[in-house]
């Protein structure tokens, strides 16, 4: 029988290894917007999950939102890049430094 | 119903008015630019007028969802407030700067970041929590890297983005705990099970929570993108930067603290008095080395939240109210820092970020440079400016509270911060000019929003205090 903590620890591991794959990427930004995508996904079955066990709507609702924002914050998130790499014609995460200090 | 929709009149005003703005963008192009900002004024101002009406009537909307009080109105006239001055600062910045011209798109995202943060102030349930934040922050990515030919803004962009995103991530996974835990996203009964007792999940969800917040406040240990961003947006997208969504985000703070998670007062306390120290120790010692004035106001504006979040430890109504009396003033003290160095320009016309360009402008631009000191002292919180009173508010409210050990090291913290304010100070009025100082503006809005802030953070601003604190009494106590 698989119950309410087996989806909060896959959930767990899924925003840890978003969490993860943002700090300790050193290569591609695209990487990062998947990583970002990682960490929603993980809210959106912990959501999911809880409103099953709770039976309570309000979860599902919640998880719907946080797809659509997730959609535009990709968006953003691309665009932004585009120009980034039409700027610098790079996107390494270690070329991200024209700023220090 | 239509009681609810007259609750949220000026989020319509601003929501309605940058769609409509929008259609008028597209179709007029690059020339309606300066008509669309001034329209988008006139939209804030409407919001803020719709906010005497029953948008401030203490009541609650769409069951629960939304709330319109006299905290959400006082932080709203802040808000708007502030993104009016960051529209109008705009037209002449772009005009002058080689590069990207002004786009009729820049109000129009002002405005609905406005309305997103208005959302943040007014949130009575998590969903709308997260909806507002959002549409605050996705504005806000776009801003910063608003001049696309500028390297270095499309890199603030993308610091901001990512990891605004993962803040964002953080809180939403807080959030979902909380939901799961408490069986509910609306504040009222996430506090009643907070107060019937602190499961582990619960507690989790409050630190994650937390964690996103203080990311948005940028707030020590989640501070790191602020130098950054600040430096390589356009100026007047700093402007906006430094003061509206610092707002919006510790009035959202203080709401989802005090509303939806009184009862577990002792545990965000130890992780608000954290922020708090930490942000106004590393805003103080890192701020020492910069050459930058545009970072300074960054690691400035860190320093600032600490000293903001000293009164939310307080977690009493005095806190609140002391919260939003130092959020006013260091909004008026922070956009006119960014006036002045608007103004700071080389013989064409380029903009310059250096502090050493500042020296000796008090015999090149007396008046500049007079403002820019009354802004510096009243940050660093020297009396009789009004920075000093502000802080005493704080610093009061944490005492009254017993919390006298994070009262006496922000206290002394707040010394080191002294320091570089006056540095800027000492190399205004004792460093030889290096060249003919910066050229007149001669621009009548800029050079009269300087004065009136200069004014207002003056001995002359202790007249307000009276009906400020009356304000944010009212305010305060509609949490309670």
């Amino acid at each position: 029988m698989i119950g309410l903590t087996h989806y909060l620890v896959v959930a767990a591991i899924l925003f840890a290894l978003g969490v993860l794959g943002l700090i300790a990427n050193r290569k591609n930004l695209i990487v990062m917007l998947m990583a970002i995508e990682l960490i929603l996904l993980a809210v959106n079955l912990n959501l999911v999950a809880f409103s099953a066990f709770l039976h309570d709507l309000v979860g599902q609702v919640f998880a719907m939102f946080v797809l659509t924002v997730a959609a535009g914050e990709a968006a953003i998130g691309l665009a932004i890049l585009v120009i980034y790499f039409r700027g610098r014609g790079t996107i390494a995460v270690d070329d991200v430094n024209r700023m220090k200090g | 119903m239509t009681d609810s929709l007259m609750m949220v009149l000026p989020e319509e005003i601003l929501s309605i008015g940058s769609i409509v703005l929008m259609l008028i963008a597209a179709w007029g192009g690059q020339a309606s630019t300066r008509m669309i900002s001034w329209v988008a004024v006139a939209v804030l101002a409407g919001a803020t007028i719709a906010l005497l009406g029953p948008a401030s009537s203490g009541g609650v909307a769409f069951d629960g969802l939304f709330r319109a009080d006299a905290f959400a109105a006082f932080s709203k006239v802040l808000i708007y407030g502030a993104t009016a001055v960051a529209i109008l600062l705009a037209p002449r910045f772009f005009k002058q700067t080689s590069g990207d011209d002004l786009r009729p798109e820049y109000p129009v995202l002002l405005l609905l970041s406005a309305c997103g943060m208005g959302m943040m102030v007014s949130a009575g349930d998590l969903l709308v929590l997260y909806v507002g934040l959002e549409l605050q922050s996705l504005a806000a990515y776009v801003l910063a890297s608003f001049m696309r030919r500028d390297t270095r803004s499309a890199e603030a962009g993308l610091k901001y983005f990512v990891l605004g995103a993962l803040a964002s991530g953080i809180l939403l996974y807080g959030i979902s705990l909380v939901y799961g835990f408490s069986g509910s996203t609306v504040f009222p009964q996430i506090a009643t099970a907070y107060g019937a007792g602190h499961s582990l999940g619960l507690v989790f969800g409050l630190v994650f929570v937390f964690a996103g917040l203080a990311f948005k406040i940028s707030a020590v240990p989640f501070h790191m993108w602020t130098p950054d961003v600040y430096e390589g947006a356009p100026t007047p997208v700093t402007a906006f930067f430094a003061s509206a969504p610092k707002v919006a985000a510790m009035g959202l703070a203080v709401r989802v603290a005090v509303e939806a998670m009184g009862p577990a007062v002792d545990q965000w306390r130890q992780i608000v008095i954290f922020a708090s120290l930490a942000s106004i120790i590393f805003g103080a010692v890192a701020a020492i080395g910069q050459t930058n004035v545009k970072r300074l106001l960054a690691y400035s504006s860190i320093n600032n939240v600490g000293f903001v979040l000293v009164g939310l430890a307080a977690g009493t109504q005095a806190g609140v109210a002391a919260v939003l009396f130092y959020l006013t003033v260091y909004v008026v003290m922070t956009l006119g820092s960014f006036l002045v160095v608007l103004q700071m320009r080389d013989a064409e016309g380029q903009p310059v970020e250096t502090i050493a360009s500042l020296s000796g402008m008090s015999r090149t631009r007396p008046g500049l440079a007079l403002a820019m000191a009354i802004f510096m002292f009243s940050l660093a919180g020297i009396p009789p400016l009004l920075g000093f009173n502000a802080k005493l508010a704080v610093f009061d409210a944490a005492t009254a509270a017993g919390l006298y050990p994070l009262a006496v090291v922000g206290f002394v913290a707040s010394v080191i911060g002294a320091y570089y304010y006056l540095r800027v100070v000492k190399v205004m009025y004792f460093d030889e000019p290096v060249d003919a100082g910066f050229p007149k503006s001669g621009d009548i809005v800029e050079g009269g929003l300087i004065t009136a802030a200069a004014v207002f953070v003056s001995p002359i601003g202790w007249l307000l205090l009276a009906p400020l604190g009356l304000a944010t009494m009212a305010a305060a106590r509609s949490l309670f």
